[in-house]
């Protein structure tokens, strides 16, 4: 990207944690004195609706990421993966958690399907069983989130370094859910990418 | 520790609402009334999370959720009345209900201080009813208006806008869109403003509280007048500013809000150098700012959020001038669509802004081409249903209950099924289809005394609990005292579920006793889940009978419930 400022849309289903996975490297990105700006969704489309949040970093002005803009996408719920194409252009990443969330009344559509027209788009697809693995190793799937998003850290996928990114965590979780969250940062820093 | 209440001097990461919050309290806000409404709510709820601490700073403090908008702005007023720093806050609809009260609101020399902050829902990301642009109602009342762009500007600017609510004796709006509320960003901050008890009085004065003709009038005069003085400052303020400034350019972009952002980002990308004239202080308008920014210039394009209001003022001032030049923005004039459709538009006139947008119409006018076209194509060939928002199923929303019932003893293609603003307007979801009209809060109870006046047709209304109390009793006075028979169907949750679990009366006050207080002779409560069979059989029963009723289905909201027990 021009400028190299560093374009993220992590979109998914309301209720999968998309604010507060914002929350968190919008902290990391504090606590590395880096500029950034990120929007959050609200609202209506929070009840089991489509959401999608945008971070930006560097010297940059629109809170939004630009058509085609996106150098990463990070997708919480397959289908979603499809709406998101609206940022994806031929050097952007896409990371696809595979987690299908029915849209009621709908057939949901067929992986291989969505990965078709994916692949119009961009060909760096990675497909990562981060609900499944967070619900089998830590019993809470709603952690993909979280675990994803270290993932990507550890990975040098995004411009946040891991200590950052631990540090932002134990900041913005409550006390409750902490240790778990940890682990979930744990399991993604062992993770065979 | 509250992010908002943090030392002066740090830098934190604040949504554009929470700057809001800090700048007020750094201005000495002693009053701040509310109706929950996003992207407007985040104002309210924050304050209410800090209420007691803020209290302990300044003795004075009052946060309340009212009952509706206008009386939010009423209870504001009321404060700044009697010398008290007041905010009132609400979404763009919120000004709707407030507008009886707001319009002469206008002309009163204040004796303390009201700001007034409105958030509007480009793209109705959490809207129902209508994309409605405020600015038409604030220009008509003649208020001073303020736009920022990023969260540090939402807390210098509130800051600002009490000052200059203090020196003109006058309320001033701070316009927000939902880019602007829900961007987050860092925020340097200043010292919050310490405050002993202070005894605030109302002054008795006739000529300044009282609107009756021909008093009126001056008071009209009077706040023209103010509105002149006013202008002086916005055109010499540095909230008008002009970027990059070219001399030899003959293009030129005005903007504000979100749209700067948009701009800049474009021109940065571009590498192009474009003088943009930022408005931040929109109202009064700096005309003579403006009409400068238009000399040497015969290209002018206009980046706003939402109507092309900006680009009607500003033909106006251009045409005054006998300015000869071309004006691009969203096209023709505020008649609208007929318009729109004989001349092309270079910014849509629907739907919020984009950085792309923006990027297309610069590039149109400079006769580029636009890089996007392809991958639109590409994009729009992609099919994905539209995921609607539905009722919660973990945990299992009551709401759930009161669908299986109707769709279970009531005969669902002879009962016209009217809708309101709260969680419930997510019946007219394909899979539950119990929707036949829909608009805002209280409204569906009037029109089905209408409807059941008119026709023979049955209605069954659905009412949240928060709107009930906001703003249906009138209609359920009139379907009694006007003689019609709708079965409403108070969908009591207990709390503001829809804009993020806000308080409201009914934890004080029984609805049904108000139904009853109101002449409705038939009324029952029902927990829709634990008394399903009941529930059933007392809309099979109620659907029969003759003149208004009502049925409290009276459950918690599970999130809420789940929230509490924990």
């Amino acid at each position: 990207m021009k400028n190299k400022n560093f374009n993220l849309i992590i979109c998914g289903v309301g209720g999968q944690g998309q604010i507060t996975l914002l929350r968190i490297l919008s902290e990391a990105a504090i606590l590395e004195n880096k500029d950034f700006k990120a929007a959050e969704t609200h609202g209506l489309s929070q009840r089991g609706g489509s959401v999608e949040v945008h971070f930006r970093m560097g010297k940059v002005f629109s809170p939004l990421v630009s058509q085609a803009g996106a150098d990463l996408i990070l997708s919480l719920e397959f289908q979603e993966t499809l709406r998101a194409m609206y940022y994806c252009s031929s050097k952007t990443k896409v990371l696809i958690n595979d987690k299908i969330i029915p849209i009621i009344g709908e057939i949901p559509l067929k992986k291989e399907k969505i990965l078709k027209e994916v692949k119009k788009f961009t060909k760096n697809i990675k497909i990562i069983e981060a609900s499944k693995i967070c619900q089998e190793k830590l019993g809470k799937e709603i952690l993909a989130g979280v675990f994803l998003i270290s993932l990507i850290s550890h990975q040098k996928l995004i411009p946040l370094k891991p200590k950052s990114l631990l540090l932002a965590i134990k900041k913005q979780i409550p006390q409750k859910y902490l240790d778990l969250n940890l682990k979930a940062f744990e399991l993604s820093k062992s993770f065979q990418f | 520790m509250e992010k908002v209440l943090e030392k002066t001097g740090k830098k934190i990461n604040l949504l554009g609402n929470e700057a809001i919050v800090r700048g007020a309290l750094e201005a000495g806000v002693d009053f701040v009334a509310q109706y929950p409404g996003t992207p407007s709510s985040d104002v309210g709820d924050t304050f209410f999370r800090i209420k007691e601490k803020v209290s302990r700073i300044n003795l004075n403090f009052h946060y309340e959720y009212s009952t509706n908008e206008k009386v939010a702005l009423e209870a504001a007023a009321g404060a700044a009345f009697s010398g008290a720093k007041a905010l009132a806050s609400f979404k763009n609809f919120g000004l709707n209900v407030a507008s009886d009260f707001f319009f002469p609101l206008a002309q009163i020399r204040l004796p303390g201080q009201l700001v007034i902050f409105i958030a509007d829902d480009p793209s109705c990301w959490s809207s129902a009813q209508s994309e409605q642009d405020t600015r038409h109602q604030i220009f008509a009342a003649r208020l001073p208006m303020l736009e920022p762009s990023v969260p540090q500007e939402s807390k210098d600017f509130i800051i600002f806008a009490f000052e200059l609510s203090k020196k003109f004796q006058i309320p001033v709006v701070i316009r927000h869109t939902t880019r602007i509320s829900h961007q987050s960003g860092p925020v340097l901050f200043g010292k919050i403003f310490k405050k002993s008890k202070k005894k605030f009085e109302f002054k008795k004065d006739i000529e300044r509280f009282v609107t009756m003709p021909p008093r009126v009038l001056r008071m009209k005069i009077d706040l023209i007048k103010r509105r002149e003085e006013i202008r002086k400052i916005s055109e010499k303020s540095p909230l008008n500013k002009v970027f990059n400034k070219e001399k030899k350019s003959k293009m030129g972009i005005i903007t504000s809000g979100v749209g700067f952002l948009y701009t800049m980002e474009t021109l940065q990308n571009l590498n192009l150098k474009v003088p943009v004239l930022k408005l931040g202080f929109v109202f009064p308008l700096p005309r003579k700012k403006l009409q400068n920014f238009l000399k040497g210039k015969n290209r002018i394009l206009i980046v706003e959020e939402g109507d092309p209001f900006l680009e009607w003022k500003i033909k106006e001032l251009a045409f005054e001038m006998k300015w000869k030049g071309k004006i691009f923005g969203k096209g023709g004039s505020m008649e609208g669509g007929r318009i729109w459709k004989e001349r092309k538009s270079i910014l849509p006139a629907a739907g919020e802004l984009k950085p792309e947008y923006v990027e297309e119409a610069i590039l149109k006018i400079l006769g580029k081409k636009s890089k996007y076209k392809n991958h639109l194509r590409k994009f729009l060939e992609i099919k994905v249903p539209v995921r609607f928002p539905i009722m919660c199923t973990k945990p299992v929303c009551p709401y759930w209950s009161v669908v299986k019932a109707i769709k279970k003893v009531l005969p669902e293609k002879e009962i016209i099924f009217g809708g309101e603003i709260g969680c419930y307007m997510v019946f007219a979801h394909k899979a539950i289809n119990l929707q036949d009209y829909l608009f805002c809060m209280g409204s569906d109870i009037g029109i089905a005394h209408g409807i059941t006046k008119a026709t023979n047709q049955k209605v069954l209304a659905f009412v949240g609990d928060s709107s009930f109390f906001h703003a249906a009793i009138p209609q359920l006075i009139n379907t009694v005292v006007n003689e019609s028979s709708p079965l409403i169907v108070i969908m009591e949750n207990q709390t503001t579920a829809m804009t993020g679990h806000q308080p409201h009366p009914g934890q004080k006050i029984k609805i049904e006793e108000i139904v009853k207080a109101c002449g409705v002779k038939n009324v029952k409560v029902i927990d829709e889940v634990e008394n399903q069979k009941e529930f059933e059989n007392t809309l099979k029963e109620f659907i029969k009978l003759k003149g208004p009723k009502v049925i409290v289905a009276r459950r918690m909201c599970a999130l809420l419930a789940k929230k509490l027990k924990k």
